[in-house]
């Protein structure tokens, strides 16, 4: 009897960790062919049309026509948008973690928690379309700028969405703290001001620095929302509300036209795989930054 | 379902390596990539092998993929062509006009839909089915009713920064693109722009709805636009003088306007051909649907 029930649940051990490992390994193949396959796809730029890596990185023309696309333009919008996304919202973020974090009455919480999970919800074509309607004429109306597209209506649209990575990640990071921290600094006489500024903050700096970096890894790949107000023009916007256009909005807007084997597909093909080594650089950063706190 | 069991195949095929290399997770992680792309490999040499054998396709179902432009004329007719052939059956979808001539070139489907001429590809038949005549659209602000084609290239190169410098309303000009790779773009820029540049600071929208959303929302905003799609709440303006209708485009007055092609691989048989031929020879459907019959056409060109 206890044999039997022996070799049972060796049975249930043996199927349980086989289906792990499936998962596991599909998981790992999925990446791998992913990864692969950008790779390749994404370098025939490079080996098969012979554009020079310099003038795809640097030159400011997508002079596809002419054999040299450059992807600077494109490679300065997203880092563009993603800057002012993270100055607007990364601040206001961590502002409203620690509030949640310190400040605000459990009440107040529980009103602001479900809020803050429910704007992750929302599908980035909804905030697009929000700053289309909304914001783009007011931006119109308000300034100099003809049309209302542009770099500050696609900035403004994306800070709002990288909120909630940015205010979860920071309240964890105060909320993981330990005790102790707070309660010496209040001890020894230091306001609530003086303790969140001079103890709690240094001390949830590198836990602030992943939230930061993930919002910033939020920014960069958003794509539907951004390409709906930013104008998608081939230009480095002269100013705040010119439009412009980013590596994601130009792949989803000549994606569709472009030919299989063209150089528009090679080189929307190295635009991903930019977007990729992008996303991996700033991984490593998280990385860092968690291994500075253990 | 044969197929289906082979793709299993191959990712079961990629997995092996886990067990094998337990000890050193970064072999096995080389060993898998490895592994996944030679099964990939294998995978897509058998979907490969399965699609279509394309033009000649003389019975069954007929595949009709490409421009979305021309989409609600093959819906149209491929509807009433099953109806009178009731062991036809035709399926019809978009995907846009660069996608049509890859797909028929490679043989996935029976005729692919283009816009545009498909350069370069000498396996490939084309079969003019219609005529579809562009406009020159803008925001009723900009209070023009008529322009030069010089000065159409203007606005688009970016030389024209106020349409009361064009004769309109003191109102800034706002041009809206079709993408790079739009055979909309392609047509306007053979038919008007000819030598000069579309500036790169006009904004793109890609997608012929959007671009007329964006006429709509935006005071000075100018884009060319197919007939077919224009709707109320926008300025139409004559080109040169000449006003888009069937009958200037036909005489050939008007100058914006293109061919529809269906593409086939080889000569097409069979109800692909009669399908060809049903969309072409339907007259009233061709003009319900806002486009022109080739047959009505006075001039020809042969680079559209």
């Amino acid at each position: 009897m206890i044999a039997l029930q022996a070799r049972r649940s060796r049975r249930v051990e043996r199927l349980a960790l086989f289906g792990l490992r499936v998962a596991a390994g599909f998981v790992i193949v999925t990446m791998a062919a992913l990864l692969l396959y950008l790779g390749f796809e994404g370098t025939k730029t490079f080996f098969a049309d012979h554009v020079s890596l310099g003038t795809f990185l640097f030159s400011p023309a997508f002079g596809v026509d002419a054999g040299q696309p450059g992807s600077a333009v494109f490679v300065i919008g997203s880092l563009a948008v993603t800057l002012f996304a993270i100055a607007v919202g990364g601040p206001f973020g961590v502002a409203v973690g620690i509030f949640l974090a310190e400040i605000a009455p459990h009440r107040m919480t529980s009103v602001l928690k479900p809020a803050i999970e429910l704007m992750v919800g929302i599908p980035s074509v909804v905030y697009g379309w929000l700053g289309l309607t909304l914001l783009v004429p007011l931006i119109r109306t308000h300034t100099s700028s003809p049309a209302g597209f542009g770099l500050a209506a696609a900035g403004i649209v994306l800070s709002i969405m990288i909120l909630p990575t940015v205010i979860t990640l920071s309240e964890d990071a105060f909320r993981s703290l330990p005790a102790a921290l707070k309660e010496g600094s209040l001890a020894l006489g230091a306001t609530r001001w003086q303790t969140i500024t001079r103890v709690l903050l240094p001390s949830a700096s590198s836990g602030i620095a992943v939230a930061l970096i993930l919002g910033i890894a939020r920014a960069i790949g958003e794509t539907l929302a951004i390409q709906m107000v930013i104008g998608n023009a081939t230009q480095i916007p002269a100013s705040l509300f010119a439009p412009t256009a980013t590596l994601t909005t130009e792949i989803v807007t000549d994606m569709p036209g472009a030919a299989q084997g063209s150089l528009l597909e090679h080189s929307l093909f190295s635009m991903a795989l930019l977007l990729l080594l992008m996303a991996m650089v700033l991984i490593v950063l998280v990385r860092l930054a968690l291994r500075r706190r253990t | 379902m044969t197929q289906a069991i082979r793709g299993g195949a191959c990712v079961f095929l990629g997995i092996g390596g886990i067990s094998v290399h337990r000890t050193s997770a970064r072999a096995a992680v080389v060993l898998v990539a490895a592994l996944a792309g030679a099964s990939l490999a294998a995978c897509s040499s058998q979907t490969q092998d399965t699609s279509s054998s394309g033009g000649g396709n003389a019975s069954g179902t007929i595949t009709v993929a490409g421009s979305t432009a021309l989409l609600p004329l093959v819906k149209d007719a491929s509807a009433a062509y099953q109806d009178a052939h009731k062991d036809v059956k035709i399926s019809v979808s978009g995907g846009g006009s660069a996608t049509g001539i890859t797909q028929v070139a490679a043989k996935a489907i029976d005729i692919g839909d283009s816009d545009i001429l498909a350069v370069g590809q000498s396996a490939l038949v084309d079969h003019r089915v219609a005529v579809v005549g562009f406009a020159i659209v803008t925001n009723p602000s900009a209070g023009v009713k008529s322009l030069s084609r010089k000065q159409i290239q203007d606005v688009f190169a970016g030389k024209v920064a106020n349409w009361k410098d064009v004769g309109g309303a003191d109102q800034k000009v706002v041009p809206v693109n079709r993408p790079r790779s739009s055979g909309t773009r392609a047509v306007f820029i053979k038919t008007i722009m000819g030598t000069a540049v579309i500036a790169e600071s006009g904004l793109v929208q890609d997608a012929t709805g959007t671009v007329m959303s964006a006429i709509k929302q935006t005071p000075g905003a100018v884009s060319y636009v197919a007939l077919s799609a224009i709707t109320d709440g926008v300025t139409i303006v004559a080109v040169d003088g000449v006003a888009p209708t069937p009958e200037t485009i036909a005489s050939g007055k008007y100058p914006i306007w293109s061919y529809e092609h269906m593409y086939t691989y080889g000569e097409p048989k069979g109800d692909v051909a009669g399908f060809i031929d049903f969309v072409k020879n339907g007259k009233d459907r061709v003009q319900q649907n806002k486009f022109i019959a080739v047959s009505a056409m006075k001039v020809t060109e042969t680079d559209r």
